[in-house]
């Protein structure tokens, strides 16, 4: 009996021996399939508990988002200053419901897995010192942040509005109203993060939605700089005469398409219509230009170039075209051309920068853990490479600008600052005339040495109604961002 | 590990079995000393990683860890004085492992339940519970049976007690024995029990005794079909019918484990006795056409077969794969270092203190402390086989044999199903998973080897009244059958059942 059951005992080994072979390939040769896929939430925690980097401004380094520490599992909370004004900015972090905005761009940074932080990551472990994340240092400038959000907010106004420095592309500020508290996603009570992120999703106004990069917008009146540069590029010199009729018919329509309040233009000029934002003489400009003239513009401009600030911006389009009347219409913004506000903000930039568009660049640089060790530092870019117009007629164009200027109300407007503007009253919905118009500014200053571009909107019409235009509504916004940028304001 | 010393001390204990062997009583409790200092090791860490100060849990846990484990000892001393010493700190140092998984889980859990503001069960003070009743049977086990060869005048009795405990499940209306969809429990009042834990060993006990009576009977007496003598179906009988109703009342059970763990068993048994291959050859060969008509019969058969070959594919199907890739997100997180214990989260995967322990474990202590456990395994059952081969009787060797076979068998069944190596079924990893049945159950199968071991090694210099072939008189019967009877002729072989 014993040698079966020496065979017993081997078979015994064997089991054993091929249970250990299993979990060797288990644990060693497939550890990383199943450590790393997307349904292992165990790493996914071990993130949310380790210290996450911090985001802060390239100027004097102001802090937007940082952790306290708690006595929970999940030692650190995520913590923002200032939350619902860097909101657009920052996004959110939650153990719930994820991350958004550069929380979830520079994710890699920020909760320390990226290579670039390894060096620092081995000298923790030697030291015994938890892993840290590394920060991430915006271009965001915190006064013209903080003064665009306090007007939009405290008017109550549904927009966007963002400013960047045309000559690098670094974005200056990027507001968005109604926001939302990222500190309340951030919770690790789970029923309060879950109450708060039904309020914001359930709430009709969006407050979560990004609006200068994520939604786009009929651009009105302020597509006329695109029009205008491709009209320049074509030949037009600002005194290039044109019709001062107060409407046209559109051609194979019986429609017309009107000038503003269906006025007769007060000059009979290009650099007039631009200053007093005639709509006949853009109409048809962008109907002798046709769809390819306008299309290559755009394209310079940045239109349909996908861009990642790393936030990834929609893509903004001028739609079909595929008529006269439809390209009459486009010339004035309207019809299916649409913008987001950063795009928009790029028709002023790239004026401002001698016709040649910058990418638009929210991180200024890539800091360790400590913010003393830098990463990676971002340099300006050309968006491009082709201008859109050329230095001269970006000169012409923005002298047209200093006009348009001149003709717009609204508030926020000194002496010592030479603003070159354009304002947009769009129309849109399904009943144009009964709804309020989105109010529009984009400018840049100063005119001489551009420091700063800015592109307003202010949805269907602000505080005014179907009264409001871009020079009422929007414009104050605008001047608010100028002003705090270059001092005083 | 290795084959050569188990062959080489049979050989001593068999040519030399009056030379005065130490007890070692003495190692075994250094080893006990040992498994303790390793089981305390480990309830630290996980306290120092849930980022806790050492609370008084693990004095009183520790405490009553020793003293469970020293009366085991004291008890081994006193009634099984020759008993294997690696034995009782193997089950020592697996035991207290599962209970701090339990109580790591517990901690998990616990915070998981304030969080959601509701209230919360330990586990681990139970499984504590447990493990003390646990150690009383095994004492009543020691005291009670003082020598394992009176187990063989119970042969025919475990059987049926075996039988009807394995089937009372299945006969009884799903309030009364259904737990999470299996169908195995017997909820008394105030508790419930797993009778198939316990009807595994009685069944051990019964083959075993039926095995050593009839053992001439399949080696002689029988046709020769084909070159290979088949025993008669009469002798053959009540075998078949008790592996049958087995089967069956585990189908009706839906109890996979269970019914491939004892059909391994008989398996072994079947082929120990009989020393012939072609038992386990039809026995295989039965197997594969049982799982071909149980894949196309029943549906959760094919969903389980479906879960092995890729639980990642059925991970979201209701019933689906969820559990065992969790389980396996678990063990390739752990890697081969493991995340240490306290640090992981093993309680992500449904029954991680049940079922899937050894995935909690392989997460925590990596692929070194999973594959040390199962070493740990390998080293409790070898010895036990090592004992079987020295015992002098055939009952002895080949119920210790079954015995030892038994750890070995479940735990390739369950770390086979969690790691993925062969279909999950459910079924308890003995000493690690949370559970008053198995723990019972499987402290009594220890009771049975130490004293095995015991019979194994001790010397034979007391003058006993013993003649083992007359103190199992089923086993008689060999005796008379030595040459072929005449069909049908032989009434004197047959035993009184």
């Amino acid at each position: 009996m014993n040698k079966p059951m020496r065979r017993v005992g081997i078979a015994m080994i064997t089991m054993v021996v091929l249970l250990l072979a299993n979990i060797t390939y288990i644990q060693v040769v497939k550890a990383d399939d199943y450590r790393t896929d997307s349904r292992n939430r165990r790493v996914l925690l071990e993130e949310y508990s380790r210290q996450r980097g911090s985001i802060v401004s390239q100027f004097n380094g102001q802090v937007l988002a940082d952790v306290t520490d708690t006595d929970d599992k999940l030692k650190f909370e995520r913590h923002y200053i200032n939350g619902p004004m860097y909101a657009p900015v920052t996004g959110y972090y939650s153990v719930r419901y994820g991350s958004g905005g550069i929380e979830r761009a520079e994710d890699d940074i920020l909760n320390g897995s990226d290579p670039r932080l390894f060096v620092r990551r081995l000298s923790d472990m030697v030291t015994g010192r938890d892993p840290r994340g590394g920060s991430v240092q915006l271009t965001i400038n915190p006064a013209v942040q903080q003064a665009v959000y306090n007007l939009m907010s405290s008017k109550g106004y549904t927009g966007a509005a963002v400013a960047m420095n045309p000559k690098t592309g670094e974005i200056l500020a990027m507001v968005s109203t109604p926001s939302y508290d990222p500190n309340e996603l951030a919770s690790h009570d789970s029923t309060a993060q879950q109450e708060a992120w039904t309020k914001f999703t359930d709430d009709p106004s969006n407050p979560m939605i990004n609006r200068a990069i994520s939604e786009t917008y009929p651009p009105g009146s302020t597509f006329k700089l695109l029009v205008a540069a491709a009209e320049l590029e074509n030949g037009a010199t600002a005194s290039t005469p044109v019709s001062n009729a107060p409407n046209v018919k559109l051609p194979g329509t019986n429609t017309t398409l009107e000038n503003y309040g269906g006025q007769t233009c007060p000059g009979t000029t290009f650099k007039d219509a631009l200053a007093h934002s005639c709509n006949v003489p853009f109409a048809t400009f962008a109907g002798e230009l046709g769809a390819d003239k306008l299309r290559e513009t755009a394209a310079n401009f940045g239109i349909g170039t996908p861009l990642s600030i790393p936030l990834s911006v929609a893509p903004s389009d001028l739609g079909e075209m595929d008529s006269q009347g439809a390209l009459y219409q486009s010339g004035i913004g309207q019809r299916d051309v649409r913008l987001t506000p950063l795009q928009d903000l790029m028709l002023s930039a790239t004026i401002a920068n001698g016709g040649m568009a910058m990418k638009p660049q929210l991180i200024k640089s890539l800091l360790g853990a400590d913010l003393s060790e830098t990463l990676e530092t971002f340099s300006p870019e050309e968006l491009t490479g082709t201008p859109a117009l050329s230095k001269e007629n970006a000169a012409v164009l923005t002298d047209m600008m200093l006009a348009s200027e001149a003709n717009t109300k609204g508030g926020g407007k000194r002496g010592d600052i030479q603003i070159a503007s354009k304002t947009g009253t769009a129309e849109h919905g399904t009943d144009p005339k009964a709804t309020p118009p989105h109010a529009w500014y984009t400018a840049f200053a100063p005119a001489a040495d551009p420091q700063i571009a800015v592109a307003v909107i202010v949805e269907s019409g602000g505080n005014r109604g179907l009264a409001a235009t871009g020079g009422t509504v929007a414009a104050e916004i605008g001047r608010a961002a100028i002003n705090a940028q270059l001092g005083g304001g | 590990m290795s084959q050569p010393p188990l062959s080489e001390a049979a050989a001593i204990y068999a040519s030399n079995p009056q030379r005065e062997l130490p007890t070692r009583r003495g190692t075994e409790l250094a080893m006990l000393g040992f498994a303790a200092f390793i089981v305390t090791c480990a309830f630290v860490l996980v306290q120092a990683n849930q980022e806790q100060e050492l609370s008084w849990a693990v004095v009183w846990y520790g405490l009553a860890y020793l003293g469970l484990f020293a009366i085991a000892h004291a008890a081994v001393r006193r009634w099984a004085a020759y008993a294997d010493p690696l034995i009782l700190p193997c089950v020592a140092l697996l035991n207290g492992l599962g209970l701090v998984m339990i109580y790591r889980i517990d901690l998990a859990n616990a915070e998981e339940a304030t969080r959601a503001g509701e209230d919360f069960a330990a586990d681990a003070p139970k499984q504590v519970l447990f493990t003390a009743l646990a150690l009383a049977l095994f004492l009543a086990v020691l005291v009670l049976v003082k020598d394992h060869r009176t187990l063989t005048r119970y042969g025919y009795t475990a059987g049926l007690v075996g039988m009807v405990a394995l089937a009372l499940p299945a006969l009884l209306p799903s309030s009364l024995s259904e737990v999470n969809g299996a169908k195995v429990w017997l909820k008394l009042p105030g508790f419930s029990i797993q009778p198939a834990e316990f009807a595994k060993i009685l069944l051990m006990i019964f083959f075993a005794s039926f095995l050593v009576a009839k053992r001439d009977l399949f080696m002689i007496a029988g046709r020769k079909v084909f070159g290979v003598e088949l025993p008669r179906a009469r002798d053959l009988g009540p075998l078949l019918i008790a592996a049958a109703v087995c089967l069956l009342v585990l189908v009706f059970e839906k109890d996979l484990g269970t019914s491939l763990l004892l059909f391994g068993i008989v398996l072994v048994m079947l082929y120990v006795a009989t020393e012939r291959a072609i038992w386990v050859v039809t026995g295989l060969s039965f197997f594969v056409v049982g799982c071909l008509i149980a894949y196309q019969l029943f549906t959760h058969v094919e969903q389980r077969v479906a879960n092995w070959i890729d639980p990642l594919a059925t991970y979201s199907d209701p019933g689906g794969g969820y559990q065992i890739a969790q389980g396996l997100f678990g063990l390739g997180t752990g890697g081969i270092g493991g995340t240490g214990l306290g640090a992981g989260r093993p309680e992500i995967v449904p029954e991680s203190n049940t079922d899937f322990i050894t995935a909690g474990l392989g997460e925590e202590l990596g692929f070194v402390g999973l594959a040390a456990i199962l070493v740990v395994y390998l080293l409790l059952a070898t010895r036990g086989m090592r004992s079987a081969l020295a015992v002098r009787d055939t009952f002895g060797k080949l119920l210790g044999c079954g015995l030892s076979f038994t750890i070995v068998m479940q735990v390739f069944v369950i770390v086979g199903g969690v790691t993925k190596l062969i279909p999950m079924t459910g079924i308890t990893t003995p000493f690690l998973s949370y559970g008053g049945s198995s723990l019972l159950a499987n402290y009594i199968l220890v009771a049975l080897l130490l004293r095995i071991s015991d019979a194994a090694r001790r010397p034979s210099q007391k003058p006993r009244p013993k003649q083992p072939q007359q103190q199992a008189p089923l086993a008689e019967a060999h005796t008379v059958m030595v040459q072929r009877p005449p069909a049908g002729g032989n009434a004197t072989g047959e035993p009184t059942a």
